[in-house]
């Protein structure tokens, strides 16, 4: 019950109160509140307003209102359209895979067996690994054509070796953020099957149903919850994925691997043009807002449905 | 109780903050590169013989150093008392005021012995904006020892003919020995510094004399269409994410006969712990195509001052220090003539012991004297600059093109599709940019 409680207070669905609100209570929440309004209001109008004049670091020169000006050089750029459906496509692909990976590793968990705990070790140790650090061990040391380990092994076994990031950019950087995702997805969903009670399987397998009935309609709805948590926070995080794609292809072979962060980056700070990067800021804002509503309605529909 | 601490207290705070006021801190940013890690590891010695001065490392990568010298020196934030730039900042920064110019070197110094054509590249207006560290060309390498089995001979300057002639000759995939390996990483530093000698040596030209680009002219798609079908049939795979270190690693152990990159290659090349190809190496100058102009690059990297730096005195002396006949002669010491910071001074190529433990010294020499950024083309252009255009819209300019070349090595489109997209890129730069009406 207590986990319950505590994934429900976790995806932000405030606990009705019956009683009156004490008008005291408001008033010392203010100080925490507020400061927190703040922290989030300032860089936020500050990037509004860069986004609208002009402001480049290199070129004091140019000051001035810009209208929509930063806007629409983003916006028309040739690899504004494909950088945001890569980064759609990213998300969707990581949160794909880490979540049904996650749900199976999961479950295969859930049991005692020898090793578990350095199993366990194992399988949450990659979150921990800086990402530049894994991006360059995957690029150079195991997706490599020429020196990498699934090289030689295909070499072994007669095979061409791959070009991972010359003939697959984007499978390779989501094969990676998968990789590096996949301990947190398997942590939150552990937890939570952790609580799900055992008689209730105990008294579902009694009644005669068999592993996948017991698992598409017991394991797989007590694991809503998590799942929406991790989802959401998978979402925030790969949005502005940018690290892995600045190491290994810095958003080529032609825009193949741009993302939105990438292309902010290669139009706006690369060249110091802060007016620039604030336009794609905003934008970047406005596509998390978009997906973010979607997320809290599907959620919602979830978490309300328990009850 | 106060009044009995408040005595030791006040003589405390007093000697303490005099030994404050007289120690100077100067921060320092630096690229990760390994003559600079060994600078930070010998300005212990600076430290030694200037007790007042202390040195606070910030040791970056070279695009985040970029990115955080940048801000601070235009947004005047004054965290930095000193920093290394390159050739390409230098006279950029220097025309915009951000820089302290350096002048009034004492004449131990020696300022005329460093190469004009670095001094010049450092510099606007006639003034000096930064101290040289060390300094690099580009230039061919090659395995004489394969070389020698097919009887081929390097001429005093090769032509890219001959580089295509030796390079399918080499090449044999099935020991895993391609004739030739070139950068194909995405940047504008990366693979557009090998391509824009490529495409300067075959009489391309990024923009003609009204800032209109030329990136759809029949000598750029001829240049890249060499370059596409060389690496194509005699480079190694996955060469679209090879830049300078992944070549050095591959030309190192011993998988590719040919490189033509960074005379700073060489040291590390011909270094017996860390190459497998230390005494089969050998170099010459840089393959030319229809024109020797821009055949092969300048860049340095120097030490500048930010006008709002806080202790810019002591930046000076440590500065004068790092880039001083004597301390490339500490450096020979420590790490061997080889590995000196090369390419900087005349004097380092006279002396005879450094010529003797070097042999890629003479090549090096006569490329820096050679590269010219104040005419990279065989046409008029209105820019500086042999591996870049010197002006601060080209990180983004060249990035995308380079994105886009990487993508035409790849197929992932065809050269045609990736030279359109570049000159749209291009266009939009510099009309926004204000150079072209």
């Amino acid at each position: 019950m207590s986990a319950e409680t505590q994934l429900q207070t976790a995806a932000a669905v405030a606990p009705p109160a019956p009683e009156k609100k004490n008008p005291i209570l408001t008033l010392l929440m203010v100080p925490a509140v507020g400061s927190l309004f703040v922290w989030m209001i300032v860089p936020l109008v500050m990037t509004i307003i860069f986004s609208f004049i002009r402001y480049n670091l290199l070129k004091p020169e140019e000051k001035g209102f810009a209208g929509f000006e930063n806007y629409s050089y983003l916006a028309g750029d040739e690899s504004f359209f494909p950088a945001i459906i890569n980064t759609i496509v990213l998300m969707g692909s990581v949160l794909i895979i880490t979540v049904v990976l996650g749900i199976l590793l999961a479950i295969l968990f859930d049991r005692e067996f020898f090793g578990k705990n350095i199993a366990t070790l194992f399988v949450i140790a990659p979150f921990f690994v800086m990402p530049t650090v894994s991006v360059l061990i995957w690029k150079n040391m195991i997706m490599d054509p020429v020196n990498g380990l699934i090289a030689a092994g295909m070499k072994a076994l007669g095979l061409a070796p791959i070009d991972w990031f010359g003939n697959y950019p984007m499978l390779s950087i989501i094969l990676i953020v998968s990789w590096e995702w996949l301990p947190f997805a398997f942590l939150i969903l552990f937890t939570s099957l952790k609580s799900l009670d055992q008689e209730q399987k105990e008294a579902a397998a009694i009644d005669g149903a068999g592993p996948f009935q017991s698992f598409f309609y017991i394991v797989l709805p007590h694991l809503q919850r998590a799942i929406g948590v991790v989802v959401m926070m998978e979402t925030i995080f790969l949005l502005s994925l940018f690290a892995e794609i600045f190491i290994s292809t810095k958003g080529g072979p032609g825009s193949a691997t741009t993302n939105l962060a990438f292309l902010i980056y290669s139009l706006g700070l690369g060249q110091f043009d802060i007016g620039v990067a604030s336009a794609g800021g905003i934008l970047a804002v406005i596509l998390a807002n978009i997906v973010a509503t979607f997320m809290v309605r599907l959620m919602a529909q979830n978490l309300k449905g328990g009850r | 109780m106060m009044k009995r601490f408040a005595f030791p207290l006040l003589a405390i705070l007093f000697t303490g903050s005099s030994v404050l006021a007289q120690q100077q801190t100067v921060t320092i940013a630096t690229v990760n590169n390994p003559d600079m890690i060994e600078l930070k590891k010998l300005s212990t010695k600076f430290e030694a013989d200037n007790p007042s001065i202390k040195l606070n490392w910030v040791v970056l990568e070279e695009n985040t150093l970029r990115q955080k010298v940048t801000t601070d020196a235009a947004t005047g934030g004054g965290q930095l008392d000193l920093f290394f730039i390159g050739l390409y900042e230098a006279p950029i920064f220097g025309k915009l005021g951000l820089l302290k110019p350096i002048e009034n070197l004492p004449a131990e110094y020696d300022v005329d012995d460093v190469f004009k054509s670095i001094r010049d590249g450092l510099s606007y207006n006639g003034k000096l904006y930064a101290l040289p560290f060390n300094g690099e060309s580009s230039m061919l390498m090659y395995r004489k020892d394969l070389f020698d089995e097919k009887g081929f001979k390097v001429p005093e300057q090769a032509t890219y003919d001959d580089i295509k002639k030796w390079a399918d000759a080499l090449t044999d995939k099935s020991k895993g020995v391609y004739g030739i390996t070139l950068r194909g990483k995405p940047g504008w530093g990366e693979n557009m510094a090998y391509i824009d000698t490529l495409l300067n040596t075959y009489g391309a030209t990024w923009f003609d004399m009204k800032w209109q680009p030329t990136i759809e002219s029949p000598e750029w798609k001829e240049a890249l269409t060499f370059y596409i079908d060389l690496m194509k049939k005699d480079g190694p795979p996955g060469a679209s994410g090879n830049g300078f270190n992944e070549n050095l690693a591959l030309f190192a152990s011993g998988k590719a006969a040919m490189w033509i990159d960074a005379t700073s290659g060489a040291g590390p090349l011909f270094d017996k712990k860390e190459s497998q190809v230390s005494d089969k190496v050998a170099f010459a100058t840089a393959p030319i195509a229809k024109t020797p102009n821009g055949a092969h690059w300048l860049w340095s990297w120097a030490l500048a001052i930010p006008i709002k730096a806080k202790n810019a005195d002591a930046a000076l002396k440590f500065a004068e220090w790092a880039t001083s006949k004597e301390y490339i002669k500490l450096a020979a010491a420590d790490v061997g003539w080889p590995r000196i910071p090369p390419g900087t001074r005349k004097s380092t190529y006279d002396n005879q012991e450094y010529l003797a433990a070097a042999p890629f010294a003479a090549v090096t020499l006569k490329a820096m004297q050679t590269a010219d950024p104040n005419n990279p083309c065989i046409k008029p252009v209105p820019y500086t600059g042999v591996q870049f255009v010197g002006i601060p819209e080209f990180q983004a300019i060249g990035t995308t093109v380079g994105q886009n070349i990487a993508g035409a090595l790849t197929g992932a489109t065809t050269l045609d599709a990736a030279l359109k997209s570049s000159q749209t890129a291009a266009e939009r730069a510099v009309k926004k940019g204000g150079y072209l009406k």
